[in-house]
This record gives structure tokens, C-alpha cells and sequence, in this order.
């Protein structure tokens, strides 16, 4: 898998992005990782069911219950031929989509080295932050792009807003990393209609077409 | 149907099983990871669903239904079990009549829990068959699977998920749905009334049923032998080959991970895991050289395999604590061959970052009278729900917590030990003469440093009857009851908070008996806390809205005075559940001298840019006891 999924992400910077094909033993990982609140088993569920719809084997783990106090949340979703382990060992994601750059930066361990990492600019302090007995990573971003040099950072939530609410900033982020899955539109758009309450489906819509049409290097 | 992928939880899985086997009775109490089991289960059409108090009565609500004629099912946390171990010991010998599932989800690395018991000897201790899945697809397969077993050998069966079975996601391929008519009600009081005569003929019965167990696990297709994958194996080469005489042990979850990291490995998979297939076991670890036991929590398959007489390896290797992963069954086996893995070397120590635990949300009502409690230095037994989240800094506000209703309980011993001790003494009763001494100082919280307003009762001394229990409404009602009863009955003088939010908070807002409302959602009637309170001989009961600072420090300072019991009810619905008008607070730049006493509070609203402390608008949820305790006048709410 190596091989094809290196050629797409060297070309990220000039948003010429290729699309993954996998061969018959070859499973892909994604990590998603945010805080407690903001989305991230929505965003999990619809990716992994849009893979189903895709015709892959799909496994996805995430954790309920106290994470979503406000604690950091980490899902994964997996799709090949035939998928085991729900969870992603180290070092195999291919991507990892965060919405806080802090819990970008502590799933970095995940990350295939020729990984991605599609990051929200968004800052979401902890606890001890707040209270001044930590300090926010002031080189998160600069870190990631250490890690994984072909990363795209951008502000999610601006994205979200321009789309039409702040609160759509996964769907931008899901549309981003869209463009190097082997799905297309319609297939996005038919879970999102399954999975997304009627109200907010339209900003939903708009916001992933916003992140699928994402250029690297606007607006982060 | 036929063509249906679902990509499912273990849990959606679960509840669509039950379904489709034609379960029409289910009883639960909600606990992560079990929770959504009952929720899901519930909307499907024609069943019966409900929220019981707790699992004990879950439990014996389905032994009841499957003894009426209609398969059912009780689902629970680990910890659930031990509430409903008393039903759980002697429904074995009774028996079921149409077929009576039990669901256990363990919760290994105790993600939401407060241990991780292996509850797989629940199973073994009590005679009863247990299937462990390893995906989605498996609990559903073995759950509609449990209902035939359940009638077929008149046996509860124990489905044993763990929380990554629970809460990961994995295509399901449904079969068609059953719909089995059901049985006739008969009455066997010799098979179900368990007098000591009656018991004594129905424990035999148990065994035999566990002789025929033994044989059809043997025959159970989910338990199998795996060969390893043969391209693997051959494009390996000639190294490997010398570790053909090595075979892997394992079940549930794990079995995905030795799958995941050693494919060309043989691994016999078992999912009965009680009663064993001990032929099986026996007929194939005597192939091998070497076999490796990979299981989550206890060694529970490890010992089994090793009472037949194979010196199987396993704890010695692969941990006892947390959950398994990949990497971690990767590295347990570092001379067998994986799965070729590139080394990444992350530049950056991520284990060095802020942590990010769960807390209290902005507004939470439990806030404001755990604040109370630690500025009043009270020794606060604490329960099972979101308040418990307060032990953490800078609140820092509970002594003790143990399990579900625990508060009260433990909190009219301690309340008994400083009696007992301070009569050996032969001292009188002191203010905050806890243990002979004074308290140990909280580590909370303005206690020194607040300048006591007019209307505050003094801080500095801890009231004469310290201790408080702390304890949820739907906690209260889960198995505080009996523990109230204690309290009054045997004159304590502790005084119980019970933090009314009028929901399940922590699992997810489901309802209980004091919220009027039904799992299905319909209205019915709803526990008057205060009345009961009163019917067991509580006489002083008062309600306090947890927003109002003042009147919680000065309730909570009576009550704790008083050398009898007392309850204050803290009542104020979840702020993530009220939808409620409310204007947020500011902090008024030009009055504010940073003295940070807002901040320990721990909301997460109030933050500290460089020298400045603000709060974050869009997060504040206009509870207003930052202004409370603001020295200065400098919060005020902000005029929309």
C-alpha cells in the first residue's frame, strides 16, 4: 500500500490528490482524534458507513461514556478487504484527522510514515492549561508538519462558518480527506443523509464540498 | 435482507439479535458499556423495554419473563452482575422456560468503571454457559444463537462482550428473523421454588446440564482451529519455519489482534469459553511445542488449559491490567514472527502533553454544592456518576467512593468510627475535632482566602458531623434506598446531598424512577424523594437549587451540625439537558485583580490568557457561580 498512498501524499501540496487503491491484503487505517463535544464518533460513524456503502470490510472502535465529558476522544476506522484488529496499531495510520491540534499531535503515534495529518487549527485548552499549571504545545502545527511534512492544516471551524456553521467543522475535515478515498459524492452524501438530523444536513453538505474543495496552503 | 452489510456496534448488534430471535422482554439498568444494548433494543417494534432500579431487579424482571413464556434478556455492566449475583447463583437451578439471555460487558482498562473484574468466573462459579464474540458479527451471531441454547438445555446463557466488542463498529450480515410463539405458562414449584429440598434435587440437575454443556462445546463450530495463512507461511522462508510447533490461544476480542499481527500462525479461536471444549483443547495443544495464551484481564483460559496438563504461556507474557491492543500482543511475542511493521520514530514526546480528563461541564449543576462541601471541609463519601468527577483539582472534593450506593452507607460507618473513637477518648465533641485532631485541610479552595461575605456562614471550621455522603438521583434510587433506611434507622448523624439532575447523566441521560418518564418515553409516575426521605424517619429533608451558593453553604452547615441524620436535596436538571434562557457572565477587566478564586471552581469556561482570566462566552452556561464567589464584583452577567 505504501507505494500508492506515498505518491498521493507528496502531491498533497499541490492539491493534485490521487486516490487510494488497495490490493486484497491491504487494510487502511484512519485516526480521528478530538475533545469530548465536537463531533468525533459522528464523524467516525459516517466515514466508516460510507466505506460500507463503498463496498469495503469496515471496522471502526470509539469510546463512550465519560469521554464525552470534555476528554480527549480518539476513534479509528479501518477498510480493506477484510479488516481484524478495530484498533489501529502504531505507526499504520494513513491519515489522522483531528479537530483540535493538541489531540492531532498526541495520536501522532499512529501515523504511517508516509501518513497524513489533516488538522483543524482550532485550540481547545485543557483543564490544567486553563488553570496555568500546564502549557499549550505552542509548536503543534510545526511538530505535525515535522512528523509528516505533506499535512494539511487548516481552520476548520472558518471553513465550517464560511459554509455556513462553525459546528459543520468535521464535515469540512471529512470532505478533505474524501479526496484521496475511492468514494464518490453521491456515496458521501446518501450517509450523511442517513446519519444527520434533517436541520442540519444542508450546512453538512455544503461544509464537506467546502473541505473536498480545500487548497492547501489557502486560508490556514 | 439477504444482501444487507450494517455497520454495526457490538451492542446494535446484540439488541438486533434479540430481536430477531424474537425476544420480547428486556430489562436493564444503563452502565457503559452496556448501555446502548436496552436503547437500541427498545425501538424496535412490538417489544417490551424497560429501565429498571438496578440489575438485580433487570435480572429478575427477565427470569420472571422467561418463566411467563416470552424469551428475554437483562443487560448490564461487569459491576452490574455483582448487584444482580444474588438472582444470578440460583437461576441455574431453576431454569428457564422460553429462553433467558444475560449480557455482561466488561470493561477491560476501565474506561468508564471503577475496576475491571473478569466476570468469565461469573460464568464458570455459577454453572452457566458463556459465549465471548470478537466483532459485531459474532454478537450478533451468538446472541440469537444464546436463545436456542437457553431453551434447548433450559439454561441461562451469559453473552460476554468486552468494551471494545461494545463499542466498535463492524459490517453485520443479519439472518432471517424467528419469531417463536410462546410457551405455555406451567406451574413446577419443585423446579422453581429453591426451598432446601427442592434445591438439593435441582443442584444435580445443574451438573448433569453441565455434562451435556461440555459436549456440545466440543461440537460448537465457533469454537475452531485456525491453520495460519499459507502464502505468509511460505513466503517467510526457511527461519520460520522452526517455529511450526507454536499455536495461540485466545477468545474475544483478542483473538482479532493475534489475527492482526501473527497471520500465519494457527490459533484456535474459542467462543464457548465455558464450558470448554477440553477435547478440543487437549487434541490440539498436543500437536504443538509451544502454546500461547492471548487473553484480556484474568487467566482465565490459561489456568483451564493448564489444569489439562499443557504448560501454556500467557500472563507471564501478556498483561493482567488494561485492555490488549496490536502492539501490545505484538510485543508479548517478540521471537514469533509478525506481520512486518516499518519502525516510525515520532520526534516528540507525546506522553509529555497536557492530559485532557474528563469534567464538569460548564453550568453543571453538581458544581456549586461540591464547591459548598469543600469549602465546608466536609469528608465526602462519594458514588457512582458525573459528581465523581469532582475528586479531581482543583475541587478536589471526595474522601471515598467505592461502588453504586455506597455513599450512604460508608458514610454512616465513618460517621460511626468518629463517634466510637471520640467516645474512647472521652472527649467532648469538638467543632472539626475529626479523629482527635484537626481535619486534615482540604486541599480546596478558598477556604482561607475567601473574605467571608455577611450572608456566609463561616468556613474555617469544619461543622460537628463532617461527613457527608454525596450520591445521584438515579444512583439514589439504583441501591441508596436501603442504604437511607441504614442511616435512619440506626441514627446516624451523616447528612446525605442527594444531587437530583432528574437524569442518568454519565450514561447518557436515560430515565429512572423519579423522572416520570419510560424507557418506550411515556409519562408515569415519578419517586417523590422528599416523601420517602420522610417515611423512613429522616425528619429534616430541604431542597436547595445548587446555583445558589449562599443557600447551599448555609443549608449544608445546618444539616451537618445537627447530631441526626439529615438529607438535602440538591435539585437542578443537567445543563446539558435543560434547555433554558440564561445570560452568560464577563469578567469586567477594570475590576478583576486576577486573584484566579473564579478558577478554582474548575469550570472550563473560565480560562487564563497571559494576565488576564476571562471567560469564554460561547461556553459559559450562565450559572453565575463565578459571581458568587467573585471578591471583587467583577462578574456580571452580560445583557443580551
Amino acid at each position: 500500500m505504501g507505494g500508492c498512498l506515498a505518491g498521493s501524499v507528496s502531491k498533497a501540496g499541490d492539491a493534485c490528490l490521487e486516490r487510494i487503491s488497495l490490493n486484497e491484503k491491504e487494510v487502511v487505517s484512519i485516526v480521528l482524534s478530538g475533545v469530548g463535544g465536537q463531533g468525533t464518533v459522528l464523524a467516525t460513524n459516517i466515514l466508516g458507513q460510507a466505506l460500507v456503502n463503498g463496498g469495503f470490510d469496515v471496522k471502526t472502535s470509539e469510546v463512550h461514556g465519560m469521554a464525552q465529558r470534555g476528554g480527549s476522544v480518539m476513534s479509528a476506522v479501518r477498510f480493506g478487504a477484510r479488516v481484524k484488529s478495530p484498533l489501529v496499531p502504531a505507526g499504520s495510520a494513513s491519515f489522522i484527522i483531528a479537530t483540535e491540534m493538541l489531540e492531532g499531535l498526541r495520536a501522532a503515534p499512529y501515523i504511517l510514515p508516509e501518513g497524513i495529518f489533516i488538522v483543524s487549527t482550532s485550540r481547545i485548552d485543557p483543564l490544567s492549561v486553563l488553570q496555568g499549571k500546564a502549557s499549550y504545545p505552542q509548536d503543534a502545527i510545526e511538530t505535525i508538519k515535522r512528523i509528516a511534512p505533506g499535512s494539511i492544516i487548516l481552520d476548520a471551524d472558518a471553513v465550517a462558518e464560511k459554509a455556513g456553521n462553525r459546528r459543520a467543522a468535521n464535515s469540512v475535515l471529512l470532505g478533505v480527506v474524501s479526496n484521496f478515498l475511492p468514494l464518490g459524492e453521491e456515496t458521501w452524501f446518501e450517509v450523511m443523509e442517513s446519519l444527520m438530523p434533517q436541520g442540519v444536513l444542508e450546512v453538512n453538505k455544503n461544509a464537506f464540498l467546502a473541505g473536498r474543495g480545500f487548497q492547501s496552503g489557502e486560508g490556514a | 435482507m439477504e444482501h444487507e452489510r450494517l455497520l454495526m456496534t457490538g451492542n446494535e448488534a446484540v439488541a438486533l439479535a434479540a430481536f430477531h430471535a424474537g425476544a420480547l422482554f428486556a430489562s436493564a439498568y444503563p452502565g457503559t458499556p452496556s448501555t446502548e444494548i436496552i436503547e437500541n433494543f427498545s425501538r424496535y417494534e412490538g417489544v417490551y423495554a424497560e429501565w429498571a432500579p438496578n440489575e438485580k431487579v433487570a435480572l429478575e424482571a427477565a427470569i420472571g419473563a422467561a418463566l411467563g413464556g416470552v424469551r428475554s434478556f437483562a443487560a448490564m455492566k461487569h459491576v452490574g452482575l455483582n448487584v444482580a449475583a444474588d438472582p444470578w447463583f440460583t437461576l441455574p437451578y431453576i431454569g428457564v422456560c422460553a429462553g433467558l439471555l444475560v449480557v455482561s460487558a466488561d470493561d477491560p482498562g476501565m474506561h468508564s468503571s471503577q475496576n475491571e473484574q473478569d466476570n468469565r468466573y461469573y460464568a464458570k462459579s455459577a454453572r452457566v454457559p458463556m459465549l465471548e464474540p470478537s466483532d459485531s458479527q459474532e454478537a450478533y451471531d451468538l446472541a440469537r444463537l444464546a436463545f436456542e441454547i437457553s431453551e434447548r438445555f433450559d439454561t441461562p446463557v451469559l453473552l460476554r462482550l468486552t468494551t471494545r466488542i461494545c463499542h466498535s463498529r463492524g459490517v453485520v450480515v443479519p439472518s432471517p428473523p424467528v419469531s417463536p410463539s410462546p410457551a405455555d405458562y406451567r406451574k413446577d414449584e419443585q423446579k422453581r421454588v429453591m426451598i432446601p429440598g427442592h434445591a438439593r434435587l435441582r443442584h444435580p440437575v445443574v451438573l448433569e446440564r453441565l455434562r451435556l454443556l461440555e459436549e456440545y462445546s466440543e461440537e460448537f463450530t465457533f469454537n475452531r482451529l485456525e491453520e495460519g495463512e499459507a502464502q505468509i507461511r511460505e513466503a517467510k522462508g526457511s527461519e520460520a519455519r522452526q517455529d511450526e510447533g507454536t499455536l495461540f490461544i485466545t477468545s474475544g476480542v483478542a483473538y482479532q489482534y493475534v489475527k492482526e499481527v501473527f497471520p500465519s500462525y494457527p490459533v484456535l479461536k474459542l467462543t464457548m469459553t465455558f464450558p470448554l471444549p477440553k477435547n478440543l483443547i487437549r487434541n490440539t495443544c498436543s500437536r504443538y511445542e509451544q502454546v500461547f495464551v492471548v487473553e484480556e484481564l484474568e487467566p482465565y483460559l490459561e489456568e483451564e488449559i493448564r489444569a489439562l496438563w499443557f504448560p501454556a504461556v500467557g500472563k507471564e507474557r501478556v498483561p493482567r491490567t488494561g485492555e490488549l491492543n496490536p502492539d501490545i500482543v505484538r510485543r508479548a511475542f517478540p521471537e514469533v514472527y509478525g506481520k512486518e511493521i516499518k519502525q516510525h520514530e515520532i520526534p516528540y514526546d507525546v506522553g509529555a502533553l497536557p492530559s485532557r480528563p474528563p469534567i464538569l461541564c460548564a453550568g453543571c449543576p453538581h458544581r456549586g454544592i461540591m464547591y459548598a462541601l469543600a469549602r465546608l471541609k466536609a469528608i465526602i463519601s462519594g458514588d457512582i456518576g458525573c459528581y465523581t468527577l469532582s475528586v479531581l483539582p482543583p475541587l478536589s472534593a471526595h474522601d471515598c467512593q467505592v461502588c453504586m450506593g455506597a455513599s450512604i452507607t460508608m458514610a454512616h460507618g465513618l460517621s460511626k468510627a468518629f463517634d466510637i473513637k471520640s467516645r474512647l477518648k472521652g472527649e467532648q465533641e469538638e467543632p472539626g475535632a475529626v479523629d482527635g485532631e484537626e481535619g486534615e485541610e482540604s486541599s480546596l479552595v478558598g477556604a482561607q482566602d475567601v473574605k467571608t461575605g455577611a450572608t456566609r456562614p463561616s468556613s474555617s471550621k469544619r461543622p460537628r458531623y463532617p461527613v457527608v455522603a454525596v450520591i445521584g438521583d438515579s444512583t439514589f434510587f439504583h441501591m441508596g434506598v436501603t442504604g437511607l433506611m441504614e442511616v435512619a434507622y440506626n441514627k446516624s448523624n451523616c447528612t446525605v446531598v442527594i444531587l437530583d439532575n432528574r437524569t442518568t447523566a454519565m450514561t447518557g441521560y436515560q430515565d429512572h424512577p423519579g423522572t416520570g418518564k419510560t424507557l418506550k418515553g411515556e409519562d408515569t409516575v415519578s419517586v417523590d424523594i422528599e416523601t420517602l426521605c420522610g417515611a423512613f424517619g429522616i425528619k429534616h429533608v430541604r431542597v436547595v437549587d445548587p446555583y445558589d451558593l449562599d443557600e447551599c453553604m448555609k443549608v449544608l452547615s445546618e444539616e451537618m451540625n445537627r447530631p441526626e441524620p439529615s438529607v438535602v436535596v440538591s435539585r437542578r436538571a443537567c445543563a446539558l439537558r435543560e434547555k433554558r434562557d440564561y445570560q452568560p457572565y464577563c469578567i469586567l477587566v477594570e475590576k478583576c485583580n486576577a486573584c484566579a478564586l473564579c478558577m478554582r471552581l474548575g469550570c472550563p469556561a473560565i480560562v487564563r490568557r497571559e494576565e488576564n482570566i476571562l471567560i469564554v462566552k460561547e461556553q459559559c452556561a450562565g450559572c453565575g457561580l463565578c459571581s458568587a464567589v467573585c471578591r471583587n464584583d467583577a462578574i456580571k452577567a452580560i445583557d443580551l
